[in-house]
C-alpha cells in the first residue's frame, strides 16, 4: 500500500510533462510582452512608423489645408489608414522575414512554443502600436486642425483603424512567408507605398485616372479607407458590410496561403 | 532513477534527402538517459541535419524518428527538452533576463530566472540588452536559454564556438553539472578536445552514416595507434619494414613512428640500436583517431619505404 518508489517511478516516467493552462496561457503572455518590449525599444521600427502619418498629416492636412475643415477630416481617415498599414506590414511581415532569416524561428520551431502564441503576440504588437498612431491623429484633428469630430466618430475611427491592422497582419504574414533577409524592408515598402497611392490615401482617386479608379477595389486598403472615411462622417463608396467582408476573405486568404507555406517550408 | 537506461531519443534508419544529395543515409543513433554523447564529423557530415531530425525541424523521408517515445513535432515531447542552436539571432533589445524569462515561460516547470543565470554564468548581464553582448557572451546567454526550462535532455549543436578558452571551460563544468543531476546531452562539435573532456559516447558521423559509436576510449582502441618518436642510427627502410611499425617517417632530426603494438616495437628499437636517443611515447588524440576514421579509403597502413 504505501509504496513511494511507484509513485516516483510515475512522476519520473520520462514523457509525462503536464503543462497546466495557467502555464499555456502565461506563455502567451510572455510572448506578446517581450514583442511589444523589442519593437518599443527599436526607433527603426518605432520612429517611420509614427512619424510618417503624423508628419504627413500636420503638413498636407493641417497646415497646407488653410483651416478646410474638410479637408482635415477627410486626410485624418486617408492617414489613419495609411499609418496602420505600417505595423502590421513591417512589424509582421518584415520581422517574420528576418526572423526566418537569422534562425530565431527555427530555434522557436524547436523550444516547446505553443505555436499560435508567436503569431499572437506579433499582432497584439501591431495593433497596440496601430492604436497609438490612430490616437496621434485623432488629437492632431482635434486639438491642432479643431475638426469638429463628435466622440462618437472619433471613437469609431479609433476602434476600426485597430481591428484595421489586421488583413494587413496578415499580409505581411504572407510577404514574410515569401521573402527572407536584409531586402525586405525594401520590398515590403514596395508594396506598401504604391498600394497607399492606388487606394486614394495620397490623392483622392477622384483626381485620378479612371482605370486606376476602376483598379482601387482590388487593394485592402482601399476598402479600410471606406471605412474610415464613413466613420468620420465623409462621403463614401459602396456599403460598410460589403468592406468589411472583403477585409476579412483577405485576411482569411492571405493566412491560409501563408499557413500552406509555413508548412512546407517552415 | 528508475528511468536512467530508458532511451529519450532515437533515430531509426532515418534518411532525409536534399535533392540529390543523401544528408542522412538510414541511420540508427540512440541516446539513453543521463548519458552525454557527442556526434563528430566533418562539415556535410550530417550532424545538423540529425539534429533537425530529432528536434521535429525537418521530416525524415523514410525511418523513425523518436523524442520520448512520441514524434518531436508534438509540443509535448519538446517541453523535455533544451536547444542551443548554432545560429540563432535572438532579439538585440531584449535584457537578457527577459529572454531566459520568456524561454522559461514555455515550460511546465522552469528553474528561476537566477537559478538559470547562475548555471550559465551570465548573472552580471542580466539587465544587458542581448544585442550589447559579445559573441561569446550571447553563447553563454544562449546556453542560459536551453537549460532554463529544466529539460531532461539538452541538443547543444557547436556550442562551444567563439568562446575564449576560460569561457569554454566554464560551459563544459555547467554540462558536466547537468549530467551529474541526471540529464543528457546531445552535443555536436568541431572540438575533439570538447568530446573528450564530456562525451560518454562518441559517434562519429561521415557522409549521412554513422561510422563509429562508443566511448572515447573504444574509440582510440579502435585505431588503437602509439606514436614513437627516436633519433636513431637504424635507417628508415629497414624499420619502416618491421611487422609492428604501419607507418614511418622523418620528423625533422628524428624518426616518427606509428604502431599499434607500442611495447614489442619499443624493446626492438631499443635492442637493436644501444645508442637510440630522445625517445619519446605518445597516445594519438581523438584528432588522429577521427582523422583516420573519416578518411575515404580508411587505409590506415602506409608503407614508407
Amino acid at each position: 500500500m504505501n509504496a513511494p518508489v511507484d509513485l516516483s517511478i510515475l512522476s519520473e516516467r520520462p514523457h509525462a510533462a503536464p503543462m497546466p493552462r495557467g502555464r499555456v496561457f502565461a506563455a502567451y503572455l510572455q510572448e506578446t510582452r517581450s514583442e511589444i518590449l523589442r519593437y518599443l525599444r527599436n526607433p527603426g521600427f518605432l520612429l517611420p512608423t509614427l512619424l510618417f502619418p503624423t508628419v504627413f498629416y500636420l503638413m498636407f492636412g493641417v497646415l497646407l489645408g488653410h483651416g478646410n475643415g474638410q479637408q482635415a477630416r477627410y486626410m485624418l481617415a486617408a492617414y489613419s489608414t495609411f499609418g496602420v498599414m505600417a505595423p502590421g506590414l513591417f512589424g509582421f511581415g518584415v520581422s517574420l522575414a528576418l526572423e526566418r532569416d537569422g534562425g530565431l524561428l527555427t530555434l522557436k520551431r524547436a523550444l516547446p512554443m505553443p505555436p499560435a502564441a508567436y503569431l499572437i503576440g506579433k499582432m497584439a504588437m501591431a495593433m497596440l502600436v496601430a492604436a497609438v498612431i490612430a490616437a496621434l491623429l485623432l488629437s492632431l484633428a482635434l486639438f491642432v486642425a479643431h475638426v469638429p469630430l463628435s466622440a462618437s466618430q472619433a471613437l469609431r475611427l479609433f476602434a476600426l483603424e485597430i481591428a484595421g491592422v489586421v488583413p494587413f497582419c496578415a499580409l505581411g504574414l504572407l510577404l514574410g512567408t515569401l521573402i527572407k533577409g536584409q531586402g525586405a524592408p525594401g520590398l515590403v515598402n514596395m508594396i506598401y507605398l504604391p498600394m497607399a497611392f492606388l487606394s486614394g490615401l495620397w490623392f483622392p482617386l477622384s483626381v485620378m485616372p479612371k482605370f486606376l479608379q476602376q483598379v482601387a477595389a482590388l487593394w485592402p486598403s482601399y476598402h479600410l479607407n471606406q471605412l474610415a472615411l464613413a466613420a468620420v462622417g465623409m462621403p463614401s463608396q459602396g456599403r460598410g458590410a460589403l468592406h468589411a467582408g472583403v477585409l476579412c476573405a483577405f485576411t482569411v486568404a492571405c493566412l491560409w496561403l501563408a499557413a500552406r507555406r509555413l508548412r512546407r517550408n517552415g | 532513477m528508475a528511468n536512467d537506461t530508458a532511451v529519450l531519443a532515437r533515430l531509426r534508419g532515418a534518411t532525409k534527402a536534399y535533392g540529390a544529395l543523401r544528408a542522412l543515409d538510414g541511420i540508427d543513433l540512440g541516446l539513453r538517459g543521463g548519458e552525454l554523447l557527442a556526434l563528430l564529423g566533418p562539415n556535410g557530415a550530417g550532424k545538423t541535419t540529425a539534429i533537425g531530425l530529432l528536434l521535429g525541424l525537418v521530416r525524415a523521408d523514410a525511418g523513425e524518428v523518436e523524442l520520448f517515445g512520441m514524434d518531436p513535432q508534438r509540443i509535448e515531447a519538446r517541453r523535455n527538452i533544451g536547444v542551443m542552436l548554432q545560429d540563432a539571432q535572438l532579439p538585440a533589445t531584449l535584457k537578457v533576463g527577459e529572454l531566459i524569462r520568456l524561454t522559461a515561460s514555455y515550460y511546465p516547470a522552469p528553474r528561476s530566472v537566477a537559478e538559470s543565470a547562475e548555471l550559465a554564468g551570465v548573472t552580471e548581464w542580466l539587465q544587458r540588452p542581448y544585442g550589447k553582448l559579445s559573441g561569446g557572451q550571447q553563447r553563454r546567454v544562449q546556453f542560459a536559454l536551453a537549460l532554463c526550462g529544466r529539460p531532461k535532455l539538452l541538443f547543444l549543436d557547436e556550442p562551444t564556438v567563439g568562446m575564449d578558452i576560460e569561457a569554454r571551460r566554464k560551459l563544459w563544468q555547467a554540462i558536466r553539472h547537468l549530467v551529474a543531476e541526471g540529464n543528457s546531452v546531445v552535443l555536436t562539435t568541431h572540438y575533439l578536445e570538447e568530446a573528450e573532456a564530456l562525451a560518454d559516447r562518441v559517434c562519429v558521423m561521415a557522409r549521412g552514416k554513422v561510422i563509429s559509436e562508443g566511448s572515447v576510449g573504444a574509440l582510440r582502441a579502435r585505431i588503437a595507434l602509439k606514436r614513437v618518436w627516436c633519433s636513431t642510427s637504424l635507417p628508415l627502410a629497414e624499420v619502416a619494414a618491421w611487422p609492428e611499425v604501419a607507418e614511418a617517417r622523418i620528423d625533422g632530426d628524428r624518426l616518427c613512428l606509428s604502431t599499434e603494438h607500442v611495447e614489442l616495437l619499443v624493446r626492438r628499437l631499443l635492442a637493436q640500436d644501444a645508442t637510440l636517443s630522445a625517445l619519446e611515447v605518445r597516445a594519438a588524440g581523438l584528432a588522429e583517431a577521427f582523422t583516420e576514421l573519416t578518411r575515404d579509403d580508411n587505409i590506415l597502413v602506409q608503407e614508407a619505404a
